[in-house]
C-alpha cells in the first residue's frame, strides 16, 4: 500500500492517533455508566456505543502503531502512553456529569463524528477510508440515538429540559476544538489524507439547529473556547481516567486473558 | 480437470466453514451470516469480515475457523480480515434468515443495509407472525441486535439490526 507522499510521517501518525484516542477515551467514559444508567434501555445503549467506539479505536490505534513503526500495537498505545501523549479532544475526557450532560456530549460528538467519517471514507489513505466507511454505519446509530434523547429530555419535563440545557452549556466550550486540525502540518489535509474539519461546521450547526428546535432548547451561548487536547494539553480529568483504564496492564504487564 | 479440482477444493473449504457456528447465535454459521467473504486457492486463504467493529465475538470466530480448518487438515489455509466493503446485514443468506426466525430472532429487512433504523419497517414477530410490533430498545443484548415487542402476543423478541 502506498502512503500519499505529501504528508509527513509524523503528522500522519499524529492524525490517526487523534481518531483512535477520541474513540478510546469516550468509550472509557461511557463504560462508567455501565450498571448506573437511569434505565435498562439507556444502560444498554451507552454500553453498546462504548463497545463500537472501542472497536473503532482498536482499528485506528492498530494502524497508528504501524505508521509509527516502533512495534507498538493498539493495546500498547492505549495502555502505555502517558497523559500528554494522548491526542484526543477535550470534550471526550470530561466527566460524565448527569445523564443530561452525557447526552449533550454524545450528541455533539456523534453528530461531529458522523460528518467526519462521511468525509474520511473518501480519504486518499485507503486504510483510513475503509475504517471510516465501516465505522460510519455504527456512528449513524449513535448520532440518531443521541438526537432522540436530546429531544426527549429537552421537550420532556421542566427538570429534564434544564438538565440537558445545562449539559450543552457545559460542553459548549469544547466544540471549537472539533473543527480545527491545528497544530498539524497542513499537508495532511492538502494531500487528502485528513479531513479539514472546519468544512464540517456548517452541516453541524444546521443539524444542531434542527434538533434544538424540536427539543425546544435555546442555542447555547458561546463561551470562550478551550483548546489543547490535540497538542497533549489535557484537563486534570484525563490523568484520573487513565489511572483507572491503564491500571491492570501497567501493574501486570504480561497479563493475558 | 484443473477447474474441476479448484471447485472441489473451494467447496470443501466452504463446507468446513459452513459447520462453524456464530458464537453468539449458534443456530447460524459464519457463512450464513455473511462473515466469510471469499475463499481463494492461490495462495490458500479464507477472507472474513467483522460485523461490528467492537463485536467481542470477532476473536472467537477467528479462533473457531482456525480450529475447524486445522481439524480438516487445511492448516495451510490462512485467514485474512477485510474491512472493505463494510459488512452489511444484506449479506445474511436466505437460509440464515430462516434459521434466525425459527430461533426467535427477527431477521433484518433486506435492502436497508445502509439506512437508519428510524425508517425501517416494523419487524415481524417470530412467535406469532404479527407485524404489530414496536421497538423497545435500539441497542440490545449484543451489538447486532435490538429489542422489540409484539403488540399482538405481547412477547418481547430480539431483532437483528439493519446494518
Amino acid at each position: 500500500m502506498t502512503i500519499p507522499t505529501l504528508t509527513s510521517k509524523d503528522a500522519h501518525f499524529d492524525y490517526v492517533l487523534r481518531l483512535g484516542d477520541d474513540a478510546l477515551i469516550l468509550a472509557q467514559r461511557l463504560g462508567e455508566w455501565c450498571g448506573h444508567a437511569p434505565a435498562l434501555e439507556t444502560d444498554l445503549s451507552l454500553a453498546n456505543i462504548a463497545l463500537d467506539l472501542i472497536g473503532q479505536a482498536t482499528m485506528f490505534l492498530g494502524y497508528a502503531g504501524e505508521l509509527e513503526g516502533k512495534g507498538n500495537d493498539a493495546d500498547k498505545l492505549a495502555f502505555h502512553r502517558d497523559v500528554n501523549q494522548f491526542r484526543n479532544c477535550l470534550l471526550v475526557e470530561q466527566p460524565n456529569g448527569d445523564f443530561g450532560r452525557t447526552i449533550a456530549r454524545q450528541y455533539i460528538f456523534s453528530t461531529w463524528q458522523y460528518l467526519l467519517y462521511q468525509q474520511l471514507a473518501r480519504s486518499t489513505d485507503p486504510r483510513l477510508a475503509e475504517i471510516a466507511a465501516k465505522a460510519l454505519k455504527e456512528t449513524t446509530y449513535h448520532a440518531e440515538l443521541a438526537a432522540e434523547w436530546v429531544v426527549r429530555l429537552g421537550d420532556g419535563t421542566a427538570e429534564s429540559h434544564e438538565r440537558v440545557k445545562d449539559g450543552f452549556e457545559w460542553c459548549w466550550r469544547f466544540v471549537d476544538e472539533l473543527f480545527s486540525v491545528q497544530p498539524l502540518d497542513p499537508s495532511i489535509v492538502t494531500s487528502g489524507v485528513a479531513v479539514d474539519t472546519a468544512t464540517l461546521r456548517a452541516a453541524f450547526d444546521s443539524a444542531l439547529a434542527t434538533t434544538f428546535a424540536e427539543a425546544t432548547l435555546p442555542l447555547p451561548k458561546f463561551p470562550r473556547p478551550v483548546l489543547g487536547g490535540r497538542k497533549g494539553h489535557h484537563s486534570e480529568h484525563l490523568g484520573h481516567l487513565l489511572s483507572d483504564m491503564q491500571f491492570l496492564p501497567r501493574a501486570y504487564p504480561d497479563a493475558v486473558w | 480437470m484443473m477447474r474441476q479440482a479448484a471447485l472441489n477444493w473451494r467447496d470443501r473449504v466452504l463446507d468446513v466453514l459452513s459447520h462453524v457456528p456464530d458464537p453468539e447465535i449458534p443456530v447460524v454459521s459464519v457463512v450464513e451470516l455473511g462473515i466469510v467473504r471469499d475463499v481463494q486457492e492461490n495462495p490458500p486463504r479464507v477472507v472474513i469480515t467483522t460485523t461490528y467493529s467492537g463485536c467481542p465475538a470477532t476473536q472467537v470466530i477467528q479462533a473457531d475457523i482456525r480450529k475447524a480448518l486445522d481439524d480438516a487438515a487445511l492448516s495451510e489455509v490462512k485467514i485474512e480480515v477485510a474491512l472493505s466493503p463494510p459488512w452489511t446485514s444484506d449479506w445474511i443468506t436466505e437460509d440464515g434468515r430462516k434459521k434466525l426466525l425459527a430461533y426467535g430472532i427477527a431477521p433484518p429487512p433486506k435492502g436497508t443495509g445502509a439506512a437508519s433504523l428510524k425508517n425501517a419497517q416494523a419487524a415481524t414477530c417470530p412467535r406469532c407472525g404479527s407485524i404489530k410490533t414496536r421497538e423497545i430498545s435500539r441497542f440490545g443484548s449484543t451489538p447486532c441486535k435490538a429489542l422489540w415487542q409484539c403488540e399482538t402476543c405481547r412477547e418481547p423478541f430480539d431483532r437483528f439490526k439493519c446494518h
